[in-house]
């Protein structure tokens, strides 16, 4: 057989069988597209933590209270597993490595304002918390450290509380009540977006540590201590310093455990990046799932359309096809549904990652890995399917195959 | 003469399960060219076994079968397939024409299978066999818009479009009513004058005085192979028949 003709015939046939072709084309199509745009949204999301974390702030050391995990088992859980004013103090005194150093006391509530409400974290920090984190000011200013001292009732809000609260105009001045504590308005912070730990950056209110720690979490206790290394060179040595005033601080033996953990950026950058790589790998074996969904409802229609197919290569049989012709034909049919089902699923994809970057807050990234991948697998299905009946059918005599049912 | 067809005891079993359906018994039987020989025989009597081996289509379990005087016993698949293409026609009882493909696609198909490019023109070849059934205003008409007996001449001039020297029908008229029938034996009588060879297999002793010679087939063997002696001409049968219908109708109408 001419090759113009096996051509002709794989071509008349796929037009013939338009529902067939169009339910195959679409499964890898489906198939491709999926596996395509969900690598790309976790690959997206993945460098965008990476950026944000690099954004942390420079320089950044945090510590916790209660000792580090190992294995999921926590050691030493001494009696001072939170932090006080106290602590804080010793690191002002003592610390030489350390350009600044913040506390952050943790509260939160029903915040009322510009004639709404709205629910958010309350941080207690100082002054030099802005500096630590790398972050600015959109209108206002930060609090002083005279209202530190005097636990004055001023606040910053975050980007998305001011939103919220005074859309469309510049809250500074304004009075807003924290759980019924009156707060005035001195400065709104500029937009952040996500931060790496998964809580927005933009959706928080700062204000004195001291007030927040005695007009609103009624406590002693401080939830975390941020710190900024005077230098980047110098982060192991501000480290391993802050480690040696909080032992002693805590009273904390020779030989016995922290009953805090120390973390540097770089340290949480590994461990955010390693988590938004399980987020990667998760979406990818979603994916990876819609592939072989896509692949099985292939298989389906193949299958069913057996009967079909096999009646009518009893017939091409019958009038003097050779087994090689039919098995080309149906080879010739399998690869021009699955190219024109991989590259409309490539498009697709990339038209929705165009999409996905341009009017949603998902970043998305294209990886022509992925892309082959997804290509090589899909085409590997449609051709196993495709060719399949073909190949049990052709070895079949005519008449058996016209028999078949 | 020559011998078209030769075969030497053969015989076809099909298995089923743990049953054994003898279907051919030992058949002998010769049929030389431009022979027109009609197989007659009771239902299961093994009519279309006989056929399908003849055609190619099936392979016997014993015995012997030469086309043009050449053994078929040894060939390969590739081999048949090239018989099929070249050498026989063969109309089916249910038609088997391509769904969803037009009358001049399912005819031309043949002749896109042909690794000799015989034909330069395969478009055009498949027209003129469709005029020859006098389907020439049906070119473009897809199986379920043509009735049974528009089908059966798609099918048969799909069987002539090779130019084969063999043509074999397993009961072409099966499907159709009297009419029409006489219609297309009056074709195949037609191809037979042309010098073709052909082997029909029908049912009906009206159908197969058509031919020129009947071969009785019963419980796989063959029992009676005669000559005809009045042998009909379907074209003025079917003269007479459209005589008295345009007569009714006159009647009618007056
Ligand atoms: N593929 C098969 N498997 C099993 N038995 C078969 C097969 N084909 C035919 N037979 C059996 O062989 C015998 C002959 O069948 P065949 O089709 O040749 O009869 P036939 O003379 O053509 O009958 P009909 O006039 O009804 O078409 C029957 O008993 C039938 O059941
Ligand atoms: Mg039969």
């Amino acid at each position: 057989m001419k090759s113009k003709n096996l051509f002709k015939v794989a071509f008349k046939s796929l037009l013939k069988a338009r529902m067939r072709s169009l339910l195959t084309t679409l499964g890898i199509i489906i198939g491709v597209s999926a596996v395509i745009i969900m690598v790309a949204v976790g690959e997206g999301a993945q460098r965008e933590i990476e950026e944000q974390i690099n954004s942390l702030g420079s320089n950044l050391i945090v510590i916790f209270p209660g000792a580090s995990r190992s294995g999921g088992v926590s050691r030493g859980a001494g009696s001072f597993n939170r932090f006080t004013m106290k602590d804080l103090e010793k690191i002002e005194e003592q610390a030489t490595l350390i350009k600044a150093v913040s506390p952050v006391v943790r509260s939160g509530g029903q915040v009322i304002g510009g004639g709404t409400n709205w629910n958010t974290g309350i941080y207690g920090v100082s002054p030099s918390y802005l500096e630590i984190r790398d972050w600015e000011l959109e209108y206002g200013e930060i609090f002083t450290e005279r209202d530190e001292r005097s636990r004055s009732k001023v606040c910053v809000l975050g980007s998305e509380v001011a939103e919220n609260l005074f859309p469309n105009q510049n809250p500074v001045g304004e009075m807003i009540r924290i759980v019924n504590t009156p707060f005035k308005v001195i400065g709104v912070l500029k937009e952040k977006g996500q931060s790496a730990m998964g809580s927005s950056n933009d959706d928080l209110i700062l204000a004195p540590s001291n007030t927040v720690l005695y007009r609103l979490s009624g406590g002693r206790y401080i939830h975390f201590i941020y710190a900024s290394a005077s230098s980047l060179e110098k982060i192991d040595a501000a480290q391993e310093e802050l480690r040696q005033i909080m032992r002693a601080a805590h009273n904390i033996d020779f030989g016995e455990d922290d009953d805090f953990t120390i973390r540097n950026q770089t340290e949480i950058t590994e461990a955010a990046s390693e988590s938004s790589e399980v987020m990667t790998m998760l979406l990818g074996s979603v994916a990876a799932v819609s592939l072989i969904v896509g692949g099985i409802g292939i298989m389906n229609i193949m299958l069913v359309s057996v009967t079909e197919r096999t009646r009518e290569i009893g017939i091409r049989l019958s009038i003097g096809a050779r087994g090689s012709d039919i098995l080309i034909q149906f080879l010739l049919e399998a690869i021009v549904l699955s190219l024109i089902g991989g590259i409309l699923g490539i498009l697709i994809s990339i038209f929705t990652i165009y999409l996905l970057n341009e009017y949603s807050t998902l970043t998305a990234e294209l990886n022509l890995f992925v892309v082959a991948f997804a290509l090589i697998f899909s085409g590997f299905v449609g051709v196993f399917f495709g060719f399949y009946p073909a190949r049990k059918a052709s070895a079949l005599n005519p008449i058996d195959a016209l028999r078949y049912e | 003469m020559k011998k078209v067809i030769e075969t030497k005891q053969i015989t076809k079993n099909f298995s089923l399960g743990d049953v054994k359906v003898h279907a051919l018994r030992g058949v002998d039987l010769t049929i030389n060219e431009g022979e027109f020989v009609a197989i007659m025989g009771a239902s299961g009597s093994g009519k279309s076994t006989l056929m399908n081996l003849l055609g190619c289509l099936d392979q016997p379990t014993s015995g012997e079968y030469f086309l043009n005087g050449i053994p078929t016993g040894n060939m390969t698949k590739n081999q048949y397939a090239d018989i099929r293409n070249q050498n026989i026609g063969f109309v089916f009882q249910g038609f088997n024409l391509l769904p969803r493909t037009t009358a001049l696609e399912n005819v031309e198909l043949p002749l896109l299978y042909d690794r000799n490019n015989r034909i330069q023109n395969p478009m055009d070849q498949a027209k003129k066999s469709l005029i020859r059934v006098g389907l020439e205003d049906r070119m473009n008409h897809e199986p379920n818009q043509l009735s049974g007996g528009q089908q059966q001449r798609v099918a048969i001039a799909r069987a002539l479009v090779n130019n084969p020297s063999l043509i074999l029908a397993d009961e072409p008229t099966g499907n159709l009513d009297s009419v029409t029938s006489v219609d297309v034996f009056s074709l195949f009588q037609d191809l037979n004058d042309r010098g073709i060879t052909v082997v029909i297999v029908t049912h009906e002793r009206d159908f197969a005085k058509y031919a020129k010679r009947i071969v009785e087939v019963k419980d796989g063997l063959i029992v009676n192979d005669y000559q005809v002696e009045h042998r009909s001409i379907a074209k003025k049968d079917l003269a007479e028949i459209k005589k008295e219908t345009t007569e009714t109708v006159t009647e009618n109408n007056s």
